[in-house]
């Protein structure tokens, strides 16, 4: 036991004494958090349209002031002819453009409906179709108050809620990728770069000819490491409930728990790369290309896996981070308790005993 | 009656076709500075790597320090040192720091890993450097170092794979009083080397070629035999006959 503390001692040293891959371990998730949470953000903001107002009516009027009023528009021009659409969208002045027929409002008033067009720029089609939903939600609102005043007796109206996330944050979303991706990259590339590391200097040599139990300097390896990840881990929380806003409703026991079993799958991974190479680029490039790259597409977190073709649906299932995002998403998200995640728990638990038993097994305590 | 302490018998090791040690048989004994001679690729690191326990034979056996080598591999490990062609310490750990691992993985307990690190401070003249950085020393200071790193443990054997390959002649020399005063304390040394002046400081040497033990006498005797003048001679003569190419 004396021996293994020796050695934890001694993969500290290595982790601090190497400031610049420490600096990368804790400000790559700050830097990933500032970046999806400012930067890369999907919900639009201050987006600008044009209006064609042919009514200049009360009604036109208000909806216009509404559109203006809203966070996600920022009206950029009133127009008196049609015309001239074509050539603001050309130049890229706006993104959306909306024209009131003349006779709004008393179409409004005589047939109880009336028509609005709304032009949006497609070239980027999610965006455009957030862009009119933005727009049918005013509309919406606007209608509802008439509604209201004129009391009418049977209307229909359609009512939209945004479960989980009214303001529909994208922080929910990537928050929980971001710990999955932190994670994933922390354990298997740093796992498997300081065990080749020390087959290239040649003291894996030493250490396998010396009385020390290979199996403990695997695991003391991963100690460091593991500690690193609990930590990291910790900052991404607290970045994310703090700056992000993000709820925490669920269980931090369980939290933790779970994240503890997706580190030992990653460390696992790790280890079978470091197995299978005896140089540190090898290695380094083994777990970028072989683990970041499939954490970041079929996790979930950037491309819904349900708009996937099937093959690729199904590739997803082996990426244990996917597993860890719909785990991590029901405990903090939804609150969910452990009977709701126990599938894919198990997914997670048989993935983390099935790298450990293979790497385990490939372990070489020999050098040939 | 010399005690033996490395016994082998028809070692072998085969990778594929190709035999890198070939049904090697010799005896080692107990306090004897053993010399492993061999052109590059003759199987000297092979053989070293098998009676170390890094490497399984493909037939032969061998004892080391009264243990077999399959049997009681871990015994034999708890019995000896290695030093590897590569240096082989922690460069980004510091002197003190690499001394007190290597003893923690070799179990010596904290009090006599106090007592050897001051020692070997002492005796290497580390004192101002024991809190440098490994890496940040000469090469001859390393070699050095890692050898009495190999020893911390009071091994009965030592082997020493190329120990002193690119250091400088002075700190070769200084390294081979360090291998004198390991072997006066009853450390059997078994040492590979391409230097033939090394060779002479050895008590015994044994010749491969081409993954077979040519020859093994005392340095006096081999001369005597292949009426040589040097230990350069008796090698050449040896060597003319191998057909690998060296790696």
């Amino acid at each position: 036991m004396k021996q293994f503390f020796t050695f934890v001692k001694k993969e500290f040293y290595h982790v601090f004494r190497d400031r610049k891959t420490l600096l990368m371990l804790f400000g790559l998730p700050i830097a990933q958090i500032m970046l999806f949470g400012f930067a890369l953000t999907n919900e639009i903001k201050d987006s600008k349209i044009m209006v064609v107002d042919y009514a200049n009516d009360s009604a036109s009027k208000e909806i216009i002031q509404k559109l203006a009023a809203s966070d996600q528009f920022e009206l950029q021009k009133s127009l008196m002819s049609h015309r001239e659409i074509e050539a603001a969208f050309k130049q890229g002045i706006v993104n959306l453009a909306v024209v009131f027929p003349a006779n709004f409002n008393s179409d409004l008033l005589s047939q109880n409906s009336a028509q609005i067009q709304v032009i949006a720029d497609a070239s980027d089609p999610n965006k455009a179709n957030s862009l009119t939903n933005y727009v049918n939600n005013i509309v919406r609102d606007y209608q509802q108050e008439r509604v209201n005043e004129s009391q009418l007796p049977y209307q229909i109206q359609a009512e939209i809620r945004m479960l989980y996330n009214p303001e529909l944050k994208g922080a929910t979303n990537f928050v929980p990728g971001v710990m999955a991706l932190v994670l994933v990259l922390v354990c298997v590339l740093m796992t498997s770069i300081s065990i080749v590391r020390e087959k290239e200097n040649g003291t894996m040599e030493i250490l396998l000819v010396s009385p020390f139990n290979p199996f403990l300097v695997i695991i003391s390896k991963a100690v460091p490491y593991f500690v690193l990840s609990l930590i990291n881990l910790t900052v991404i929380l607290l970045l994310s409930i703090f700056l992000m806003e993000m709820p925490f409703e669920g269980s931090l026991l369980l939290f933790y728990a779970e994240s503890s079993l997706l580190i030992i799958a990653a460390l696992s991974l790790g280890l079978l790369i470091s197995n299978s190479t005896d140089s540190q680029q090898t290695a380094m490039l083994l777990a970028l290309m072989g683990m970041m790259i499939p954490t970041m597409l079929f996790t979930g977190f950037m491309f819904p896996i349900e708009n996937m073709p099937v093959p690729l649906r199904i590739i997803s299932n082996v990426v244990p981070s996917k597993w860890y995002y719909i785990i991590v998403k029901s405990i903090m998200i939804k609150g969910l308790g452990f009977s709701a995640i126990w599938k894919e728990t198990l997914v997670l638990v048989g993935m983390t005993a099935f790298f450990l038993f293979v790497s385990f097994k490939k372990f070489k305590i020999r050098l040939a | 009656m010399k005690n033996v302490v490395i016994k082998t018998d028809k070692l072998t090791k085969k990778f594929g076709d190709f035999i890198a040690t070939d049904a090697i048989t010799f005896e080692v004994y107990e306090g004897e500075i053993f010399g492993f001679l061999g052109a590059n690729g003759a199987g000297k690191t092979t053989a070293m790597r098998m009676l170390c326990g890094l490497s399984i034979p493909t037939s032969g056996g061998a004892t080391i320090a009264g243990f077999d080598i399959y049997k009681e591999a871990e015994k034999i490990k708890a019995n000896i040192g290695y030093m590897s062609q590569k240096f082989s310490l922690y460069e980004d750990l510091t002197v003190i720091e690499n001394i007190r691992f290597f003893g923690g993985v070799y179990g010596l307990s904290d009090k006599e890993i106090k007592e050897k690190s001051d020692d070997l401070i002492d005796l290497l003249g580390l004192k101002e450097e024991s809190k440098k950085l490994v890496g940040s020393l000469p090469l001859g200071w390393k070699q050095k170092l890692a050898f009495s790193v190999a020893i911390i443990h009071d091994p009965k054997i030592v082997f020493l794979d190329e120990p002193t390959g690119g250091v400088d002649p002075v700190t070769r020399r200084q390294f081979w009083d360090l291998i004198y005063e390991a072997s006066n304390r009853g450390i059997t040394i078994f040492v590979t080397t391409h230097y033939m002046d090394e060779a002479e400081y050895c008590n015994r040497i044994s010749m491969m070629v081409d993954g077979e033990m040519k020859a093994l006498d005392t340095p006096t005797n081999l001369k005597k035999t292949y009426n040589a003048a040097s230990m350069d001679e008796v090698f050449f003569e040896l060597a003319r006959g191998a057909k690998r190419q060296a790696d």
